[in-house]
């Protein structure tokens, strides 16, 4: 019983069993299988054998050669299997091992705001109009309304520069007057304009005030802007920018370049209007300042007042932003500390 | 202002509860910030939200008035007495008091007339007045020194009233009092604390405040009775009057007061004034202080005798600007030099007072104070406002009379004034009233289209309620049509008398009244403006957005800095290289060190690096902002620039990263900016060798579009960097000019297709002189390489033993493609053949073996 092909097919099939891993396999293959393993030597025997017997030789050369390279799949198939499972088995890491810290970066949440505000507001048809930080008297204070010696200005401190006609601006109003002598056309034509931007007040720096804060103020002008068109348009805002059932409420209140005048307070959005620390138990929390602008400023800004409406507000997003995040202390703002920036 | 109910409802009666009545006069804009309760329960009121009061409240069954009639001595104690009270009771009630204000009583048999006083039955919860802190405690009964007692009257603090605790309160007798009533009745208050806007100086008082009270809630107005009682000689012939500047004192009253008493106030008064936190002093000069919180304005008593004396004779009271080197001590004891703007009250003597702003002390009321010639006048506002800031004193009356008080209020605090004075104190009131009045307020009347209320308010309001709401705050209304023609009422000085602005101020009044809240929410009906796309913006946002992509967090800086810290970015020597222009100068800065506006942002950056420093090694900031740069005109230039800085190790330092940590250099900065022109699609910018003297001169660089420099980066320079003590690691930071980036940047470029043919990848290192800049062998490279070479990066950089002293090899890989066909080997041979032969013979390059 010396039939080499039954010799060669029981040795490789039994050392087949004893293998376990992929390298052995491979070279198993090439034992067996390989352009000059054992199986190729016994085709190159078919040349040398009798003509008769080559038929039948080469059958069943071809039958082991089927028959290796099935048992070889199979057992490839059984290492890549166990391989797997022995993987998933032993392969744990320790996932509480700190992470490799990626960088983040970030914006200042200022900018954040300032984001949102825009966003809301381009929606409802304003643009952003960037106006100058260093001004003159004359645009924010005596074209808005506030002649030298008002008694409103008082409720502002300002900081003046050497020359006292140019001061820093309190407030991003004067690029209203700005926008409408740019924009108006020499009061022929409608605006609708965000003016963001840093104002500056000689205060006390403590953790409710700065003396540099961002403000944003918008101006719609038309021949037809009304009293409802502000209200509907700043609950639309607060709807947006708070919550869908945002509740707001208009009080009376005096800005020399408005008239009426009103503060703007939304429902406490911390409490729901329950009453909370934040909102001083009031259950509203105050928002924005807003008019019917002035005659008087709307006549210094080319229009007249007689054919020509508009309204005006104006927000503080550093006060906004603390509420929405809790934080107690304003002069975080300027700080530039990263454990701070880091947060948002 | 705190406005207490019960003085408000001598006018107005107030049938909301307290707390409405608060959110009512918030929504019309007396905004009321604190409600304080003496004695009465908070009201719940429902769909109103306010904070929980934890005030006393006096219990109506154990907290009683009650009458005083009769003191007698402790008999075992010296400082100890026994109050008889009546309250309301069987018997009379016996408390063992200390109450020193009862020592004078004591033993003088039944006091008349009667006081009366606040009476705590036994189980009644008061505060505990020998307590620093709020502590309640509940009266029992317990022997005082032998005497047993259930019961107390009490002071002030007992029923937190005020912190008084000297001795217990004593009232005047009044008829309507009865022993035994609740004491909440009679005491009880609430205090409302109103905020006025500067529109609301009509309202600085508690008539003003009554009369939006009456508006509001549409009650009827109680004026008091301003007339006074006359007896005495006529007041013209002993006086005068002489007004100089009528334009800042448009009316000046007199009324005289003989033989009166100067003693101290009876208990209403001294009550009312100390409820609103004002401090008694004697009947004269109390009642000048009333008239100025229930009238809202102000008054001023003069001993007439002390000007008899001064004027040896009839005096003339003059009102006009002070003698060059004038000077007067007022009542704070100050003596002052009287400015070119003061307007003074004088007499042919001299000064005697700041015209409504503060009296002098020589003429003042005293003990022995006979005769009163009593001050009613008007004062311009602006002239007001100008004396306050030259003399900075602030009194009950400059802060009224700054914001503006009628002149046709005057005569009528005149007369109430002299006729409490004179049932307060006795005596006899000269008759009539001395007034002049060179510059009364023309009435203004307003012509308002209903119409026009309809279209800028954005609702139908009904002409009969348009023309009530302004009849409730006492306009004349007369209507013409459609037409509400209103006279603007003698208290008011706000309401403009240009048509326009008129009417606004009238539409105001009239959306108040109504309500703000029955104003409907409505879209904008009106043309669209022309929609503009804001390019500024855009690209200032997209900067933030590439540089936060790269893990720089954005700072916003104090735009306030001084010449001495810009200064520090200057290394000794070095001509500056910042941007050219003078400092903003503050003419009133918050701090010495902030008295100027930024020039750079550099030094924003390095401020907050050292800040940061203490806390975090490793540091990436931007900051987008203004920098002030004075150049001739009236305003300085504000352009928009870019700073960046990084320091600190590259790598957080973690467990499987020890060698990661290498800290950032020049390139890291270098690559941030690669990638922010990149991401603003900007090619055509070079990077030069450095000018800026704030950084190392040879690890520095500056950036140019074409011909322009628009900025630089780099190592801080050494000793810029001592200065600042960051010295741990290297600082690179960097500012750019963004004004050219916003000019530079392209909103379209085209997209390449994507290749479908393979590339081909060869590396070739190249052995070059050492001092030969990189950037050269590169441009040489991508020249020789022409259209098939598409990139090119080095990957090494290396001295050392395996090349010659004085060279360097540079490692390039090369990536070669066609996008129209497949490259062969031999194609590529061709072009590397080029790039060798052209870094031969251009950069004398080797090809490193």
């Amino acid at each position: 019983m010396s039939n080499p092909i039954e010799q060669i097919r029981g040795e490789a099939l039994q050392s087949l069993e004893s293998v376990t891993d992929s390298e052995t396999l491979a070279a198993w293959r090439s034992q067996y299988l390989g352009r000059r393993g054992a199986v190729g030597k016994l085709f190159g025997q078919i040349g040398s054998l009798p003509q008769a017997e080559r038929a039948a030789f080469g059958q069943q050369v071809n039958a082991l050669q089927a028959e290796l390279d099935a048992a070889f799949n199979a057992r490839e198939e059984l290492i890549r299997s166990q391989s797997m499972a022995r993987d998933l088995e032993e392969g744990d890491i320790d996932i509480t091992l700190p992470a490799h810290p990626r960088r983040r970066g970030g914006l200042h949440p200022s900018t954040r705001t300032h984001r949102e505000f825009q966003s809301i507001w381009a929606d409802m048809g304003f643009h952003v109009y960037q106006s100058r930080d260093v001004e003159e008297d004359e645009l924010n204070f005596t074209l808005l309304n506030l002649p030298p010696h008002h008694p409103a200005r008082d409720m502002q401190d300002t900081f003046y520069t050497s020359d006292s006609r140019v001061l820093l601006r309190t407030h991003t109003s004067p690029g209203q007057i700005r926008a409408m002598r740019e924009l108006g056309a020499g009061g022929s034509k409608p605006i609708r304009v965000i003016l963001p931007g840093m104002c500056y007040r000689q205060e006390q720096i403590t953790a409710r005030s700065e003396i540099q804060f961002t403000q944003v103020e918008g101006l719609a002008i038309g021949r037809n802007i009304r009293m409802s068109d502000l209200k509907g348009t700043i609950a639309e805002f607060a709807k947006r920018m708070y919550s869908p059932e945002a509740k707001v409420r208009f009080r009376a209140s005096y800005f020399p370049f408005t008239e009426p005048s009103m503060e703007v307070d939304v429902e406490c959005f911390l409490c729901g209007g329950e009453g909370c620390r934040v909102c001083k138990y009031t259950g509203w929390l105050e928002i924005a300042g807003s008019g019917m602008v002035h005659p008087t400023v709307l006549r210094n800004g080319g229009y007249d007042p007689s054919e020509w409406s508009g309204f005006a507000f104006g927000m503080g997003p550093e006060r906004i932003t603390m509420l929405k995040h809790g934080i107690q202390d304003i002069r975080y703002f300027w700080s530039n500390d990263l454990r701070f920036l880091q947060q948002f | 202002m705190l406005v207490p109910i019960s003085w408000l409802k001598d006018y107005v009666d107030i049938d909301v509860p307290v707390e409405s009545l608060a959110e009512r006069l918030t929504v019309a804009g007396l905004e009321v910030t604190h409600i304080r309760y003496i004695g009465l329960p908070q009201q719940e009121v429902p769909g109103l939200q306010m904070p929980r009061s934890d005030h006393l409240v006096w219990d109506r069954d154990k907290i009683l008035l009650g009458r005083i009639v009769e003191v007698k001595a402790h008999p075992q104690a010296d400082r100890l007495v026994l109050a008889m009270v009546d309250y309301g009771g069987a018997e009379l009630e016996q408390c063992v008091t200390g109450a020193t204000n009862l020592f004078r009583y004591k033993d003088q048999g039944e006091i008349n007339p009667p006081i009366w006083s606040a009476f705590a039955m036994e189980g009644a919860t008061v505060w505990d007045g020998h307590s620093d802190k709020a502590k309640r405690m509940t009266l029992k009964g317990k022997e005082l020194r032998g005497i047993y007692n259930k019961s107390m009257v009490c002071s002030e603090k007992e029923l937190g009233i005020s912190d008084e605790h000297e001795g217990v309160i004593v009232m005047d007798h009044d008829d309507s009092y009865i022993a035994g009533a609740p004491l909440a009745d009679a005491l009880g208050d609430v205090l409302l604390d109103i905020e006025f806007t500067p529109n609301l100086a009509r309202c600085f008082s508690m008539i003003g405040v009554a009369r939006e009270v009456a508006a509001l809630l549409n009650v009827e107005l109680r004026y008091p009775s301003f007339d006074f009682l006359a007896g005495g000689e006529p007041i013209a012939g002993q006086v005068d009057i002489d007004i100089r500047e009528p334009e800042l004192n448009p009316r000046f009253t007199l009324t005289l007061l003989r033989d009166t008493e100067v003693k101290t106030s009876p208990f209403w008064l001294q009550h009312r004034l100390k409820l609103i936190g004002q401090r008694p002093r004697n009947n004269i000069v109390d009642v000048t202080n009333y008239l100025t919180f229930e009238l809202g304005t102000p008054l001023h008593a003069f001993d007439y005798d002390k000007l008899v004396e001064r004027a040896g004779g009839r005096p003339t009271i003059i009102t006009r600007l002070p003698e060059p080197g004038e000077q007067l001590e007022t009542l704070d004891d100050v003596l002052r030099d009287l400015g070119a703007e003061t307007i003074l009250v004088a007499d042919t003597a001299g000064a005697l007072s700041l015209g409504g702003v503060i009296g002098g002390g020589e003429t003042e009321i005293s003990a022995s104070t006979r005769n009163v010639l009593l001050e009613a006048a008007a004062w311009n506002n602006i002239g007001i406002r100008k004396t306050l800031k030259e003399q900075r004193v602030y009194t009950e009356a400059s802060t009224r009379f700054s914001r503006g008080v009628h002149p046709s209020q005057a005569i009528l605090g005149c007369g109430r004034g002299i006729e409490l004075m004179r049932q307060i104190g006795g005596g006899t009131v000269a008759s009539g009233v001395l007034d002049h009045y060179p510059r009364p307020p023309e009435t203004v009347t307003i012509d308002l289209p209903i119409e026009r209320v309809n279209r800028l308010l954005g609702m139908e309001v009904a002409l009969e309620a348009a023309a009530d709401a302004l009849r409730r705050l006492e306009f004349e209304v007369e209507l013409i049509g459609d037409v509400i023609r209103a006279t603007a009422p003698d208290h008011r000085l706000d309401i403009n008398n240009d048509k326009v602005v008129g009417q606004a101020d009238l539409l105001e009044e009239i959306a108040r009244i109504i309500g703000y809240d029955k104003i409907p929410n409505s879209i904008m009906a009106d043309e669209m403006p022309p929609q503009w796309e804001n390019t500024t913006v855009i690209i200032e946002e997209r900067i933030r957005d590439i540089l936060v992509g790269q893990g720089l967090y954005e700072v916003i800086s104090y735009r306030f800095t001084s010449r001495e810290s810009e200064a520090m970015l200057i290394p000794a020597g070095a001509r500056s290289s910042l941007p050219e222009g003078d400092h903003v100068q503050i003419a009133n800065p918050a701090a010495s060190e902030r008295d100027v506006l930024r020039k750079t942002l550099l030094i924003n950056m390095l401020e907050s690096a050292v800040n940061n420093a203490r806390y975090q090694s490793s540091q990436q900031l931007f900051e987008v902002g203004k920098v002030y740069l004075g150049r001739g005109d009236l305003l300085p230039e504000e352009p928009l620039h870019l700073g960046i800085l990084l320091t600190g190790p590259r790598d957080e330092p973690w467990w499987q990263g020890a060698d990661a940590s290498a800290d950032m250099d020049f390139y890291d900065l270098k690559g941030v900016i690669e990638s922010l022109f990149a991401g603003l699609h900007i090619n055509d910018y070079s990077v030069q060798r450095g000018s800026h003297s704030s950084f190392h001169p040879g690890r520095s660089a500056d950036l140019y579009i074409g011909r322009e420099r628009i900025g630089s980066f780099g190592e801080l320079h050494p000793e810029v960097a001592a200065r600042f003590k960051l010295t741990d690691a290297k600082v690179i930071c960097g500012e750019i000019q963004v004004a050219p980036l916003i000019q530079q940047h392209q909103r379209l470029h085209t997209i390449a297709p994507l290749p479908t043919t393979p590339a081909v990848l060869e590396d070739i290192a190249l052995v070059v002189n050492a001092d030969l800049a990189a950037g050269e062998v590169e441009a040489v490279i991508r020249q020789a390489g022409g259209r098939l070479l598409k990139d090119v990066r080095l990957f090494d950089v290396y001295t050392g033993d395996q090349i010659p002293p004085g060279k360097k090899s540079l490692a390039y890989a090369l990536t070669y493609q066609d996008d129209n066909r497949t490259l062969t080997d031999k194609n590529a041979a061709k072009i590397r053949k080029k790039i060798i032969g052209a870094a031969r013979h251009r950069l004398k390059a080797e090809l490193r073996a």
